[in-house]
C-alpha cells in the first residue's frame, strides 16, 4: 500500500521506512521543517536542519521520494507559543503531546490522507493491536522506551490510520542492528531526548524571553504567606518538586515540595512533603480535553494512571465529566502539576487520558 | 481501500522544469568534453597555456558576439547567481549608486540587496514603470544616482520586464541598468533572429537601447553545464572584483575560469539561437488550454511571456501537495524557489503580484528544449487526475468562490 512515514532523520523512524519499503510498500517519506535552522544545528535533539539532510540520505539509500514539510508557523503558534502561555498560566505543559496531537497526527495525517496514502507509520514506540471493538493502543514490546504517555491523545480514527512498526521491537539495540543491516548511516546517531526547540539549554530562558512579564525573582512561601525564601523565576519550577528551594529544607526541619505556583504574585507555595502525602484533599485531580480510547464508560473506570512521563502507576478511579472532563479519584493522595498529562492504562492497553486542570 | 488516483510512474520522470535547469543539449556536451581534454590553463605561458587560452577567448568572442558586445566586455562567472551578485557590488555598493530592484527579482539579486528599494509590479507581473520613474526622482532629489536591476524574464511566470522603458527611464535619471538575463538568453530572440511574438529582446540588443546595461547569464538555463555564466559589460573597463584571486578575467574576476564548462556555456547558446521556440510556444499554449479547462487559472497570461514558461494556480491546494502528487506520479516540475531544505515556501512573486494565499497554490510548468508533444500531453492529463483527486477530497475551491472573496 501507499504508506507515508513522518521522517525524523532520526534512527527509529529511518528504519520505520527502510523496513516498510523492503515489505514491498510504496513509501514516502517526508520530514516536517518546525522552526527556522539558521542557527547552529544542536545534536541529540530532534528535528534540526541536519536532520533533513540525514532523513533525505536515507531516502536516497533506500529509494522512495522524499519531502520535507513546511510546518514552521503552525509548529510556532500550536506548540512553541502554548508552551509559554501555559507556563505564564503556572502549569508545566508537555509539548511533545501538543506537536503530535497537532502538527505530526493532524495535519501531517491529513496531508497523508490526501495524497491517496492508506497509512501513515512513525518511528514511536507504542504499539496498536487490532482488537474487537477497534484499535487499541497499547505499551511498546520494549518498555524502556515507552512513548504512549505522549501519545494518549491520539484519536481512535487517528489511530485506525496510524502504524508503529517499532512497538513490536525487542529493544533498541535491535533497531540499531537492522539500521546497520539496511546499511543507513543514522545507525549510531545518538537519540533524541530534550524539547527539540529549546536550543540553548534553558527552557526556563526560551520562556521567560518569550513571556517576559513572568521573568524574574519572587517569594517562596508557605501555605499560611510566611515567606521562606527566594526564587529566580516562576517558569523553573513544577508542581511536585522539591529541588530548587534552597535552604528551606534544613531552615524549616521537614522536606518540602512545591504546592502551587502563583503567577499574579509570582510566589511559589510549598508545603512539608510528608503532611501533603496524607492530605486527602489532594486524592481528586480534574482533567481538561479528555481523549477515550474506550467508550467512555459513565460510571467511570478503575485503572492506573501515570500522571508524569517518568512515573510509576497511580491506582485510581476516573469518571467522564461534561465538556471533556473528567475526575480522577486517586487512592493515595499525590501532587499533580496543573498542564501534565494523566494517562490512563488497563494491563498493557491506554484507555485514555486528559490534561491535569489547575 | 482508498482510491490511489496516479500511481508511481514509470522509472524515467517527465521532466517539466526547464527553468530550474535545462537538460544539457548534445552539443554542450561535446563542447565540454573537447575541453575537458585541454591540458593547460589559459593564464600559463607555454603551449598547452596558449591552445587554452586562445579557446577561452574564441568562446568569449562568441557568447559577446551573440549579445552585440565586444569580446572584452565578457567575464566569465561561475553562474547566474555570481554575475548579478558582482554587478550589484561593482555598480551600485561600489559606486555608491542608489540600488533599485524589480519586486519579483530572483534571490540572486534580493539577497545581495536586501535594503533596496523595491520597485512595484502589476497583476500581471510587469514592472511599473511610473513607479519606477518616482523612485529615480526620488533618488535624484536626494542627490544620488541609482543602480536599477530588473529581470529581463521572470523565471517564475515567464513575464517579460518592459525593457526599452526601463531603459528610456534610466538613461533619463542616469541611473545604470542591470538586466538578470538569466531566463531570456537563449529563450528570447537574439541579434540577427526574428520573432513575431516575442522580440523586443533581439531588439533591445541590436537596436542599442540596452547598449549602456551590464547583462548576467548563466549556462545551464541555455542547455549547457552547471557551474558557468558571465557578466556582459556595456563596455571595457576596469570593475571591482568579488574575486581578486591571480587576476584572471583582466582583473575582473579571480581564479582559473572553467574552460570546459565555457565552451558549453556557448555550444549550448548557438542550439538555443537555433530551437524552434515557436513550437514549444505552441505545445505550452495547448498545454495551458487543457490546465484551465481543467480548474487552473493562469499566471501572468495576458502579457507578453518567455515561450516554455506556463504558471498555474489550483486554487486551494497548496504548492507542495500539487508537487508532491506529480512527482509521485513522475513529472518534475516546481513551485517558485525551492529552499536548500527542499520546503516549498510561497511564491514571493505571485505575493509581489497581489495574489496573496494563492501565491502558495501555484505550480510552474517550464518545457525543456527538448520536450515532447507525448510529454506535455501526458502531464495535461496526470493534471487532470490530479485535480479529480483533490476535488473528492474537497480541497479545490471553486473558482466562483476565489472571485466572491476577492471582493
Amino acid at each position: 500500500m501507499r504508506i507515508l512515514v513522518a521522517m525524523s532523520g532520526g534512527v527509529d523512524s529511518s528504519v520505520v521506512a527502510a523496513l516498510l519499503k523492503r515489505q514491498g510498500h510504496e513509501v514516502i517519506g517526508a520530514t516536517l521543517q518546525l522552526y527556522d535552522h539558521s542557527g547552529p544545528a544542536k545534536p541529540g535533539a530532534c528535528c534540526a536542519g541536519r536532520d533533513i539532510m540525514d532523513a533525505r540520505a536515507v531516502a536516497e539509500r533506500i529509494g522512495f521520494p522524499h519531502y520535507v514539510i513546511d510546518a514552521e508557523s503552525r509548529f510556532r503558534e500550536s506548540v512553541i507559543e502554548s508552551f509559554a502561555d501555559s507556563y505564564a498560566r503556572g502549569e508545566t505543559p508537555v509539548p511533545c503531546v501538543a506537536c503530535n496531537q497537532g502538527v505530526k497526527f493532524t495535519d501531517l495525517l491529513n496531508m497523508a490522507r490526501d495524497l491517496g496514502c492508506e497509512a501513515m507509520a512513525t518511528g514511536h514506540y507504542v504499539r496498536r493491536v487490532e482488537g474487537a471493538d477497534g484499535v487499541e493502543m497499547h505499551r511498546p514490546v520494549d518498555r524502556d522506551r515507552d512513548q504512549t504517555w505522549f501519545l494518549f491523545a491520539t484519536t481512535r480514527e487517528q489511530l485506525e490510520f496510524l502504524r508503529f512498526p517499532l512497538g513490536e521491537m525487542p529493544d533498541k539495540a535491535h533497531v540499531r542492528a537492522l539500521a546497520e543491516e539496511l546499511g543507513l548511516d543514522v545507525a549510531t546517531k545518538r537519540d533524541s531526548q530534550d524539547i527539540c526547540f529549546v536550543t540553548n539549554g534553558s527552557y526556563a530562558g526560551l520562556v521567560e524571553a518569550m513571556r517576559p512579564e513572568i521573568e524574574g525573582p519572587g517569594d517562596i512561601v508557605d501555605a499560611e504567606g510566611r515567606v521562606l525564601g527566594r526564587h529566580e523565576g516562576i517558569a523553573r519550577y513544577t508542581v511536585g518538586q522539591s529541588r530548587r528551594l534552597g535552604d528551606i529544607h534544613t531552615g524549616t526541619g521537614e522536606r518540602q515540595v512545591v504546592t502551587k505556583i502563583d503567577v499574579p504574585s509570582r510566589r511559589i507555595i510549598v508545603g512539608p512533603r510528608q503532611q501533603l502525602s496524607t492530605d486527602e484533599n489532594r486524592r481528586v485531580v480534574m482533567l481538561r480535553d479528555m481523549n477515550w480510547l474506550i467508550d467512555a464508560p459513565a460510571e467511570g473506570v478503575t485503572c492506573g494512571v501515570q500522571m508524569r512521563a517518568r512515573e510509576g502507576l497511580r491506582q485510581a478511579r476516573v469518571r467522564p465529566l461534561e465538556n471533556g472532563r473528567a475526575e480522577v479519584l486517586l487512592d493515595e493522595p499525590a501532587l499533580a502539576a496543573p498542564g501534565q498529562a494523566c494517562v490512563m492504562y488497563e494491563g498493557e492497553r491506554v484507555l485514555g487520558g486528559g490534561f491535569i486542570l489547575s | 481501500m482508498l482510491h490511489s488516483p496516479l500511481s508511481m510512474g514509470g522509472t524515467t520522470p517527465i521532466y517539466l522544469d526547464a527553468n530550474a535547469t535545462e537538460p544539457l543539449r548534445p552539443a554542450a556536451r561535446d563542447a565540454l568534453l573537447d575541453g575537458l581534454s585541454i591540458e593547460g590553463n589559459p593564464s600559463s605561458v607555454h603551449a598547452a597555456g596558449r591552445k587554452a587560452r586562445s579557446l577561452l577567448e574564441q568562446a568569449r568572442r562568441s557568447l559577446a558576439g551573440a549579445f552585440g558586445r565586444e569580446a572584452d566586455c565578457c567575464v566569465f562567472t561561475s553562474g547566474g547567481t555570481e554575475a548579478d551578485t558582482l554587478a550589484v557590488h561593482a555598480f551600485g555598493k561600489h559606486a555608491g549608486r542608489r540600488i533599485l530592484i524589480g519586486a519579483t527579482e530572483h534571490d540572486a539579486v534580493r539577497r545581495v540587496a536586501p535594503h533596496a528599494g523595491v520597485i512595484p509590479v502589476n497583476e500581471q507581473g510587469v514592472i511599473d514603470c511610473s513607479a519606477l520613474e518616482a523612485l529615480l526622482v526620488e533618488a535624484q532629489k536626494a542627490g544620488e544616482t541609482a543602480l536599477v536591476c530588473v529581470m529581463a524574464a521572470n523565471n517564475e511566470t515567464g513575464v517579460y520586464a518592459p525593457l526599452e522603458d526601463i531603459a528610456t527611464l534610466c538613461r533619463q535619471y542616469e541611473a545604470f541598468l542591470h538586466i538578470d538575463a538569466v531566463q531570456a538568453a537563449g529563450r528570447m530572440p537574439m541579434p540577427g533572429q526574428s520573432c513575431a511574438e516575442w522580440d523586443y529582446f533581439s531588439k533591445a540588443l541590436e537596436g542599442g537601447f540596452l547598449k549602456e546595461a551590464s547583462l548576467a547569464v548563466s549556462a545551464h538555463k541555455m542547455g549547457g553545464p552547471k557551474g558557468s555564466g558571465a557578466l556582459l559589460l556595456p563596455e571595457d573597463k576596469p570593475l571591482m572584483p568579488l574575486l581578486p584571486g591571480g587576476g584572471q578575467e583582466r582583473g575582473r574576476r579571480g581564479g582559473t575560469p572553467a574552460l570546459a564548462a565555457h565552451m558549453g556555456m556557448v555550444a549550448a547558446l548557438q542550439e538555443s539561437q537555433k530551437q524552434d521556440w515557436v513550437a514549444i510556444a505552441t505545445l505550452r499554449d495547448q498545454l495551458q488550454d487543457v490546465l484551465v479547462a481543467a480548474g487552473a487559472e493562469l499566471v501572468g497570461g495576458k502579457v507578453a511571456r518567455l515561450p516554455n514558461t506556463l504558471n498555474v494556480i489550483l486554487p486551494g491546494v497548496a504548492s507542495q501537495m500539487q508537487l508532491m502528487m506529480l512527482d509521485i506520479a513522475g513529472f518534475c516540475v516546481s513551485a517558485g524557489s525551492a529552499c536548500s531544505s527542499g520546503k516549498v515556501a510561497r511564491s514571493h512573486v505571485l505575493e509581489a503580484m497581489g495574489l496573496g494565499e494563492r501565491a502558495g497554490q501555484a505550480l510552474r510548468v517550464s518545457l525543456p528544449w527538448n520536450v515532447t508533444k507525448e510529454s506535455v500531453e501526458a502531464f495535461g492529463n496526470a493534471y487532470i487526475d490530479m485535480v479529480k483527486h483533490f476535488s473528492e477530497r474537497g480541497l479545490v475551491k471553486a473558482p466562483q468562490v476565489c472571485a466572491q472573496r476577492e471582493v
